[in-house]
């Protein structure tokens, strides 16, 4: 009644290198060569430690069926998939399907859904398959997501797609460490700053009072001096010790994607990172953004668009000339990039375009208005970059201030765990980001994130949650509303009721969100064009609502995708 | 019997090493950690090629944590003195920590047990900051000040002017101190960043002694400092 699991190597990525040069991991056998594809109802997928050389260094990975990335899954919607992991880890283990819609006890969150895997155990999963798009596959115990175990989900749509495309490929994005994530996370806990090589020099305070006078450079320090923080703090972990992928490829051996000249290509980007956000462009093509996070959009053409950890983006591009084009995916502190080739011949590379400037944050980014950085409260002015005409497009998202619901009120703690308040949050869904703004080209927002289809019948939500994302930079401590998931009771949701979840990001630092269970209906200006989620980005100090229609009983995990704010920036919710 | 203030510094970073490693920070928001801080091990170029070290270390969470400060010197015709503090850590701002326990200092000839409150942290503008308030059974009361400043001259080249300043509220002539303004350190040192966890670096430091501290134990000196400084 299965069909049978079938195996084939995509020609593109044959060129996956990892060489186990290592002699002290010979006991280990070498991971296979080509990326695999398996595709059919049911699948055998295995844990295990593999070694792999992904930066000069011999180090081993966790992974799935040998593969870093682990098997890109294709399924058919509407079939009934079964998927055996087995763990030959020597610690527990599982598989979360992310975004995908399916009962609790499939989602493969420990302690939440199910136990786990055990060493040595094997766990069905089998759901059936209820959507079509782009979506993926991790872990969901301990950090071992940042040591490899992901992989890209296709989903076939039933019905024919409202768009056409010659051929596609997987752009499946991560971050590499040779660092263990327990010693990241240690050194994180003890020197917040410690992977940051861009901070503030006195040359560059230099170099402000040459352009703008004493002054003024002081009195722009002034602010983030006496906040304790760094308009230099982009990210947690970067490049120092990162070494982004492609497909499993760093950029130095380059993922080579092959085209026919004319061919429209439908590229699925996934960031299965675990802390860094890629800004994506491919110099010289057009890219049409056809759907997010697996759910087609209204179509629109972009020069570069920002990728949040756990986000999807499908788009079509259409590659004129001969030549090879680069897949450029710079980290969002620009302190590296993941690169890869679409390329008419495998023998032929593409050149990187050179690296942004590193971004700095403004005063937006704290969550602070126009008003209270001219002049008033806080004075700390002279030429910050803001997103244009300001206050022309927070009109724009007048409405949805306007909204009014029923609010539940949530615990909320401000203590020695939350360094940060925005003092007026705005909604920024025009706002294409630190690093981003008025750089000359298109970039993609989510206010250009339309449904392609009709959500005018869509309920209104009866209540609102308003949740704080908290934080204290120094210490490295995340929490929800100033409350850790340690100590925080479950959110209640009912079952059958229309929630609206409003964000409010009171840090310095971006904050992929993510609902397990339930599509995020992201209002990006339209309400009859509910965009539909499953991870949603929320700037530093931005505000960001969408609509949850409580469809599915259990207990679910709802959380920042950030791997290692994940721990504390989490809450369950029960569906009763 | 000579007893060396730098041996149970030693000995502690040999059982944290340990300590360290069989700690793992698994997918739990707070796990039990350690740090080891040797701010600075140095020589001076003095006569006595004195030998400096100020270290710290700590074990425990995010909130609460048990912590060691050691401070002394020690020179080549074997004179040695420190200031050893044993303390629990508690986070009680954003950025503050208030701390107590008990203190132990060593001089030449004499020592002191105190019983020991502070406040240390970061301070707006990003000066590293530690207050202590020290009391013993002789009911000397002690304020020691700290603060240090780091300006970043590249990302691996690292200024850090530093202050130090002791008050007590009685002589103590077997310690050598005396009451009020006790004595004034100040230093600049200039690090190079081979890797974060590790620094080699040269400075200058001023010391001088002031009222009946001068009296007891007249410094006023400038010296060239070597040293290096490390953490994991």
């Amino acid at each position: 009644m299965h069909r049978r699991t079938f195996i084939k190597g995509i020609a593109a990525t044959s060129l996956i290198t990892f060489s186990a040069t290592s002699s002290s991991a010979k006991n280990v056998p070498e991971t296979d060569k080509t990326q695999q594809v398996l595709s059919g109802n049911e699948f055998f997928l295995e844990i295990g430690y593999t070694p792999v050389n992904l930066t000069g260094e011999p180090s081993i990975a966790t992974t799935v069926n040998r593969q870093l990335a682990g098997p890109t899954l294709v399924w058919q919607e509407g079939e009934v998939v079964t998927l055996h992991v087995t763990n030959h880890l020597k610690k527990s283990t599982s598989i979360h399907w992310h975004g995908i819609i399916l009962p609790t006890h499939m989602d493969g969150v420990p302690g939440l859904s199910f136990e786990g895997i055990a060493p040595g155990e094997t766990f069905t999963y089998h759901f059936k398959v209820q959507q079509h798009g782009t979506y993926w596959y991790h872990s969901h115990s301990d950090f071992q997501e940042q040591t490899g175990l992901y992989g890209a989900i296709v989903i076939k749509p039933k019905k024919k797609e409202p768009f056409s495309y010659d051929r596609e490929y997987t752009i499946l994005l991560s971050d590499w460490s040779d660092e263990k994530p327990s010693t990241i996370f240690k050194k994180l806990k003890q020197e917040s700053h410690y992977y940051n090589v861009s901070r503030r020099t006195l040359g560059d305070f230099f170099d402000e009072v040459k352009t703008k006078g004493f002054g003024s450079a002081f009195s722009d320090r002034k602010m983030w001096n006496e906040m304790r923080m760094s308009d230099r703090d982009i990210s947690d972990v970067t490049g120092y010790t990162y070494t982004y992928l492609m497909n499993g490829t760093p950029a130095s051996n380059q993922f080579r994607a092959q085209f026919k000249k004319g061919e429209r290509i439908r590229l699925r980007f996934i960031n299965a990172s675990a802390m860094t956000f890629f800004d994506i462009r491919i110099p010289g093509l057009e890219m049409k953004v056809i759907a997010a996070d697996g759910n087609h959009v209204k179509p629109v053409n972009v020069d570069e668009f920002r990728i949040g950890v756990a986000e999807t983006y499908d788009v079509i591009v259409q590659p004129r000339s001969q030549k090879a084009y680069a897949i450029f995916a710079q980290s969002i502190d620009r302190s590296g990039y993941a690169l890869g080739a679409l390329t008419p011949h495998t023998s032929m590379d593409a050149k990187a375009p050179q690296m942004d400037p590193r971004p700095v944050l403004t005063h937006v980014d704290m969550g602070m208005s126009m008003d209270m950085s001219s002049g008033g409260g806080m004075k700390c002015s002279s030429g910050m970059m803001m997103p244009n005409k300001n206050k022309m497009k927070s009109m724009k998202f007048a409405k949805m201030e306007a909204h009014h619901f029923p609010i539940t009120k949530l615990p909320m703690k401000r203590g020695v765990e939350t360094d940060m308040v925005a003092p007026s949050p705005q909604y920024r869904l025009d706002d294409p980001g630190v690093g981003l703004r008025n750089n000359g080209r298109r970039v993609l927002t989510y206010a250009d994130l339309k449904n392609r289809y009709s959500t005018a019948n869509f309920r209104k939500p009866d209540r609102e949650i308003i949740l704080h994302l908290t934080g204290n930079m120094e210490r490295f401590m995340w929490s929800i509303n100033g409350i850790k998931y340690a100590d925080a009771k479950p959110l209640i949701f009912h079952y059958g009721e229309c929630i609206r979840v409003t964000f409010i990001n009171d840090t310095m630092m971006n904050h992929p969100m993510h609902l397990h269970g339930m599509w995020s209906n992201l209002e990006t200006g339209d309400d009859n064009r509910l965009v539909r989620k499953h991870t949603v980005n929320v700037q530093p100090g931005a505000k960001i609502s969408y609509r949850v229609i409580v469809d599915a009983r259990g207990r679910w995990a709802f959380h920042c995708h950030m791997l290692y704010h994940m721990a504390g920036m989490f809450r369950e919710v029960r569906v009763l | 019997m000579k007893t060396s203030g730098i041996k149970p510094l030693i000995w502690s970073l040999g059982l944290l090493t340990i300590v360290q490693l069989s700690l793992h920070a698994d997918m739990n928001d707070d796990p039990l950690l350690s740090m080891v801080k040797m701010d600075r091990l140095e020589i001076l170029d003095d006569r006595e090629n004195t030998q400096k070290w100020d270290g710290s270390i700590w074990i425990g969470y995010d909130l609460n944590k048990i912590s060691l400060y050691s401070e002394g010197e020690h020179t080549s015709d074997g004179l040695e003195s420190s200031r050893n503090e044993l303390l629990y850590t508690r986070a009680i701002f954003p950025y503050w920590d208030i701390q107590a326990g008990i203190a132990y200092d060593k001089s030449t000839n004499a020592s002191r047990k105190w019983g020991e409150v502070a406040l240390s942290g970061l301070a707006p503008y990003y000066f590293e900051t530690r207050a202590v308030v020290l009391f013993n059974a002789e009911g000397n009361w002690g304020l020691r000040l700290d603060a240090e400043y780091e300006l970043l001259l590249t990302q691996k080249l690292i200024i850090t002017p530093s202050l130090e300043a002791d008050f007590y509220t009685k002589d103590d002539p077997k310690m050598h101190l005396g009451s009020g303004l006790s004595s004034l350190e100040a230093g600049v040192r200039i690090r190079y960043e081979f890797i974060r966890e590790f620094a080699p670096y040269i400075g200058v430091e001023w010391e001088k002694t002031f009222g009946q501290t001068y009296r007891f134990d007249p410094i006023n000196d400038l010296h060239a400092v070597f040293g290096i400084t490390f953490w994991f």
